[in-house]
């Protein structure tokens, strides 16, 4: 090393120290900008204070509840207490989306019972509030209220992979009209799967071809491969939906040289198949580049020598030359499936409410539901998924291989 | 396979391949005449393919240009990239060069670190993103969504880079410490400019990286911050117009314009 004639005194060591100093910002900001925001979504799927916050009395005079008979009058008293206070410092809402989403229907339930215990100053308590509504005197609605109460919980994954708690603790399926998770994790892999290897079955005779052309037409190919994949995502996705929509390019074609009638136009966006075509489209270059930086190292020789020795050209291939491609097989579907399970703009756009994935659950419980404590969840599990192929692809194919062109 | 015979299975390996180049790139090119449509549809109309001058105007593109917040947008989405991307380039640069040090402890691990955001669905790494800035207080900030790019972007930068100084010389700094210069001195007057077309691409990419981008902006951006891609999101969803393809066709042109300069960098490096 070039300081080694001027510092003799352990120079590995400085190098060393150089070079943790030169990554160090990187590291610590990935840390703080990605790692931290990641704790932050994982936090949230485990953890929610706001329910424990708001009625803290009331859940532990529940300690002491059957679970099966009607709370005791200091429960009421407590809890009419607590739904005042917290109907005044406007966080009662926070908590019936929180009950209504264990059991339906408390939501409004809460809210008017916190409007009519506005006029009522002294006890009986459990008789005016079963008087408001008749959800207090079922304990089903204080079942909710001690499950909602736990800090630190379970529930979202539970939620997340379509089980429930039951009141005596045990796990149990969700009722069949809930159950809709799975599936889509489900159809999500499936999806992912079909893509990966339609993009495979696209990609490999391409890359084939451009690793075996000349410099100069190489680079052209290269370059039409590169187009899509430098393209802005909401417009390739714009393109698609022009394309296929019933009054779109492709149908008013198909109408044209009379292959559909005018009435029979074909539904090939806004469901499946418009995110299996579009997502299709979009992760296609990143299986051929991997193809075809492995693909560029395969000695065209080979190919002749297997011919020399009497192969035919299927025989040359699936001996000779498919063995040899499948490093960048490997690579490329691992990257197409990672990206694949984790897409959510082209479904969004193109996919109808058939054609939806895992991510856009996510976004749903986000932006619309707000239940964040489950699209944390959610987002959790498929993080998992993604976490465990990441790691596979890191040993398989090292992850500053990931080719770009 | 290695001569060039005409037999059925090639003419099939031929077609199938042309056909494959035309998926990838019909798509694209389909919407650029749409954009000049006069009538406010998606497809092409009768008097579009007889080539009559009537049904081609120019109607979309004095509209997005006429349109206050197509062109907020894009100063938006300007500056949150040259932002994004300095900073991005500044780190992965940075951190690259102390990667390809062969005394680099930890290699891997941190590399697999350092590129994970590159991996995880933008999904998650965006509803963490909004539950982090907002906790700071920083939801619907130009800061939040600039640092946000960035983390998307440095990866990228750090990929094109470390490729760009596997190929670089280190007896290169031996040479200029034996004549005298310091690191610093051997940094910018030797390595930096060698490897300046691997940074350059780098920049690009996490350049092209932020302007694309929308989920993050979807989570955290207020109406103040709203991007190119976050209108033309708006635009697909909710008021689906051609204009929007006058929008795409100028976003084509600028991705074969930022292709090429990539595409002549890299070529440059090797050269």
């Amino acid at each position: 090393m070039a300081g080694s004639l001027r510092f003799p005194v352990d120079p590995h060591r400085r190098t060393q120290l150089r070079a943790l100093a030169l990554v160090a910002p990187l590291v610590i900001y990935i840390g703080v900008t990605f790692i931290a925001p990641l704790g932050t979504m994982l936090t949230r799927s485990v953890y929610d204070p706001v329910v424990a916050d708001v009625l803290p009395e009331t859940l532990e005079l529940l300690e002491h509840w059957d679970g099966r008979t009607l709370p005791s009058e200091a429960v009421f008293a407590a809890a009419a207490a607590e739904i005042k206070r917290a109907a005044a410092a406007r966080s009662l809402g926070q908590v019936a989306g929180r009950v209504n989403r264990v059991q339906g229907g408390l939501r409004s339930a809460v809210t008017r019972t916190a409007r009519e215990l506005r006029d009522i100053e002294v006890g009986p308590w459990r008789e005016s509030m079963t008087a408001i509504d008749s959800v207090w005197a079922d304990p089903a609605t204080w079942y909710a209220i001690q499950v909602t109460g736990e800090r630190f919980t379970a529930r979202h994954y539970a939620n997340a992979l379509d089980l429930q708690r039951l009141p005596d603790g045990s796990l149990a399926p969700q009722p069949v009209e809930r159950r809709i998770y799975l599936k889509l994790f489900w159809r999500t892999l499936l999806v992912s799967t079909v893509i990966t290897l339609l993009c495979l079955i696209l990609g490999y005779p391409i890359a084939h071809l451009i690793a075996r052309s000349p410099a100069g037409r190489a680079n052209w190919l290269l370059i039409l491969v590169l187009v899509p994949f430098w393209t802005s995502l909401l417009v390739r996705t714009t393109s698609w939906i022009v394309l296929l929509q019933t009054q779109g390019v492709l149908n008013d074609l198909l109408v044209a040289i009379g292959l559909v009638s005018d009435d029979g136009r074909v539904a090939m966006v806004y469901n499946m198949t418009g995110t299996i075509v579009a997502m299709t489209h979009v992760l296609l270059p990143f299986m051929v580049l991997p193809l075809y930086s492995v693909m560029r190292g395969i000695p065209p020789t080979y190919m002749d020598a297997a011919a020399s020795l009497g192969a035919t050209p299927v025989q040359a291939f699936l001996r000779v030359y498919w063995p040899q491609s499948l490093p960048g097989v490997g690579a490329g579907a691992l990257l197409v499936f990672i990206l694949a399970i984790g897409f959510y703009i082209t479904p969004a756009l193109v996919g109808g409410s058939d054609g939806q994935l895992i991510s856009n659950m996510i976004a749903y419980h986000m932006q619309t539901s707000l239940n964040w404590g489950l699209a944390a969840a959610l987002g959790g599990v498929l993080l998992v998924g993604v976490i465990v192929l990441y790691v596979v692809y890191e040993r398989l194919v090292g992850v500053e291989r990931m080719g770009l062109g | 396979m290695g001569t060039a015979r005409l037999g059925p299975g090639r003419i099939v390996y031929w077609v199938f391949c042309a056909l494959v180049f035309v998926f990838l790139v019909a798509p694209i090119i389909v919407i650029v005449p749409l954009s000049f449509n006069a009538e406010p549809y998606f497809t092409f109309s009768e008097a579009m393919l007889r080539l009559d001058p009537e049904a081609w105007s120019f109607r979309w593109y004095r509209e997005i240009i006429q349109n206050e917040v197509w062109r907020n947008s894009l100063v938006n989405s300007i500056v949150i990239g040259i932002s994004a991307t300095l900073l991005a380039t500044v780190l992965g640069t940075t951190a690259a060069l102390g990667l390809a040090s062969p005394n680099m402890p930890a290699r891997r691990a941190i590399m697999g670190v350092i590129i994970s955001p590159m991996v995880t669905p933008v999904i998650i790494a965006a509803a963490g993103m909004f539950f982090f800035y907002s906790g700071l207080g920083l939801g619907q900030t130009y800061l939040s969504i600039i640092l946000a790019h960035a983390t998307l972007g440095v990866p990228f930068v750090v990929v094109t880079v470390t490729a760009t100084l596997a190929a670089y010389d280190p007896t290169l700094n031996n040479a200029a410490a034996s004549l005298g210069a310091g690191p610093w001195t051997t940094f910018r007057r030797i390595q930096f400019p060698l490897i300046a077309p691997g940074v350059m691409s780098g920049s690009l990419f996490a350049f092209a990286i932020s302007f694309d981008e929308v989920i993050v902006v979807l989570f955290m951006a207020g109406t103040e911050q709203r991007t190119i891609p976050r209108q033309m999101w708006s635009g697909i969803r909710e008021q689906i117009s051609p204009a929007i393809l006058a929008v795409a066709t100028f976003l084509i042109v600028f991705a074969v314009l930022l292709l090429f300069t990539v595409n002549w960098l890299r070529r440059r490096g090797e050269a």
